[in-house]
């Protein structure tokens, strides 16, 4: 099973054994990490916001339009954001390293 | 000793209620209350990609169900909250059973509105509310069959893409003259007539449904023009009604809607109540509102779990909703108003494209198409009642963020 190094809300890091073949948001949701993911991942909002460790950002598929318009304009935007929601869970993300963004 | 939240209705803002309020730990005991037999799920994909068969049916749970018990949650699914005693801080099951709780919050939702004419009972009239409402529609969807889908509203229409996709013959019965006329402007509207009969689809604008008829089930549908539409599946779409019996029942103040103040409470201190089952203020908006939206039951479900962990603040937020047909998404802010001035940008012709709505000048909503920037700038627009020029915004070769 494939890692994701997790950064919480709190500061707190953790180890999550992730499932491929789901989106990192529902790795993320399912297990508590406290994101809403209100449109359940319809790339409609932007409640999964995390950062990425800059180490990743290049081996994540690229961000279209759509969830650049989102994730731009969220006051806590910062380079290395992602919307979770849109970056399907590998084992060749193994080992991803992220951050939950703070709610907006 | 923790206390006892007790969580009437397990759709989204139930299960978000109770999901948020698990992250306490000890401080409260949480039983939440479903009358259906699944664990909380997301509704929108109920006639878009569950409809399709695109994803598994566990896929549009919230959590996984085992999640609940992980937590300490009492799921009870499969369970009807008959009475609400308030003077003893109880509630009534189906079943007889009574249980005691500290503070109750009802979530209780929506219940579709029923087609008043002859025939609407027959077997084969199908509605879509529910997971099971879904897959008994799948279960016909087969290429070719014949769908009569009353109502052009977002499930007529949403559901109309989707039968598409699985071949099936789709007509569509609208009353008024143009679809979606409740929520978008006349130019929108128009533009998704054109996309699904584009599609293939059938829409039949000004016309109701007179009759279901057929030889013990659904067989044909007749409008009140007098033509008759054979059909395999009649699905009806024609909104749906607040879920207000228990708490009018129980004494507290309904209007079309459980009436609850900014925290979501209702008018027992002890029973808040969130989702579209609420009639509650928003100090943004300047007026009192029931929405029936994804995006009201999580942020209202959030703002009672805050007041309950002494978070507490006034719930006020920029209402927003999104539709899926074929390859248009559609993601909508604010609550325009009929005489609200339209200001369309872009060409719908592109397939992408936004329409803003003014009230004296301020942005009062977002509808946009294909085109994600637009609708997070008139968002965030609505929420500061900004000021916008018509005709900058109208001019495309002025970036959003400049306008």
């Amino acid at each position: 099973m494939p890692v994701i190094h997790i950064t919480n809300r709190a500061g707190a890091e953790s180890t999550l054994e992730a499932e491929s073949g789901i989106s990192v948001m529902e790795n993320l949701r399912d297990n508590d990490y406290e994101i809403d993911a209100i449109c359940g991942g319809s790339c409609a909002c932007a409640t999964c916001h995390v950062y990425v460790d800059e180490a990743w950002a290049a081996k994540l598929p690229a961000q279209d339009d759509d969830e650049k318009g989102l994730v731009e304009d969220e006051p806590t935007c910062k380079p290395n954001s992602r919307l979770s929601c849109q970056i399907e869970m590998t084992d060749a993300l193994d080992g991803l390293k992220l951050t939950i963004a703070p709610e907006a | 000793m923790s206390e006892h939240i007790v969580i009437v209705g397990a759709g989204h803002a139930g299960g978000t209620l109770a999901t948020q309020l698990a992250r306490a730990g000890d401080r409260f005991r949480i039983t939440l209350i479903g009358a259906e037999a699944w664990p909380p799920y997301e509704r929108p994909p109920l006639s878009k990609q569950l409809l399709m068969g695109e994803v598994p049916t566990e896929k549009v749970f919230l959590r996984p169900e085992s999640f609940y018990a992980d937590k300490g949650v009492d799921l009870r699914l499969g369970t009807e909250v008959v009475s609400i005693d308030r003077a003893g801080k109880t509630v009534t099951l189906a079943g007889g059973e009574s249980l005691a709780y500290d503070r109750l919050a009802l979530c209780t939702g929506t219940a579709i509105r029923e087609i008043p004419v002859a025939g609407r009972d027959l077997p084969g009239v199908h509605y879509i509310r529910t997971i099971d409402d879904t897959l008994a529609i799948r279960e016909k969807a087969t290429p070719g069959a014949r769908v009569v889908i009353a109502g052009g509203g977002y499930i007529g229409l949403e559901a109309a893409a989707a039968l598409r996709k699985l071949g099936c013959d789709v007509t569509v019965i609208e009353m008024m003259d143009r679809v979606m006329a409740r929520a978008v402007a006349e130019p929108v509207s128009r533009f998704y007539e054109a996309a699904h009969r584009a599609e293939g689809v059938r829409i039949l604008l000004e016309t109701g449904v007179a009759e279901i008829g057929g030889n013990g089930r659904a067989e044909h549908v007749t409008d009140s023009h007098g033509q008759v539409h054979p059909a395999d599946i009649v699905l009806v779409g024609i909104g749906v009604v607040p879920v207000v019996a228990l708490a009018a029942d129980a004494g507290l103040a309904v209007d079309d809607g459980i009436v609850v103040d900014a925290r979501a409470r209702t008018s027992d201190p002890d029973i808040f109540a969130a989702g579209d089952c609420t009639r509650h203020p928003n100090a943004l908006l300047g007026q009192t509102v029931r929405l029936e939206s994804v995006q009201n039951a999580v942020d209202q479900a959030r703002c009672i779990s805050n007041e309950l962990t002494d978070k507490g603040a006034d719930y006020a937020e920029v209402p927003w909703f999104w539709s899926d047909q074929y390859d248009l998404k559609m993601q909508m802010a604010g609550l325009p108003a009929p005489d609200d001035q339209v200001v369309m940008r872009g060409n719908p012709d592109s397939r992408s494209f936004s329409v803003f709505y003014l009230r004296d000048g301020k942005v009062s909503g977002v509808n946009a198409i294909n085109v994600g920037a637009d609708y997070v700038r008139g968002r965030k627009w609505i929420g500061e009642g900004r000021t916008v020029d018509a005709a900058r915004l109208a001019d495309t070769e002025i970036p959003i963020k400049e306008v």
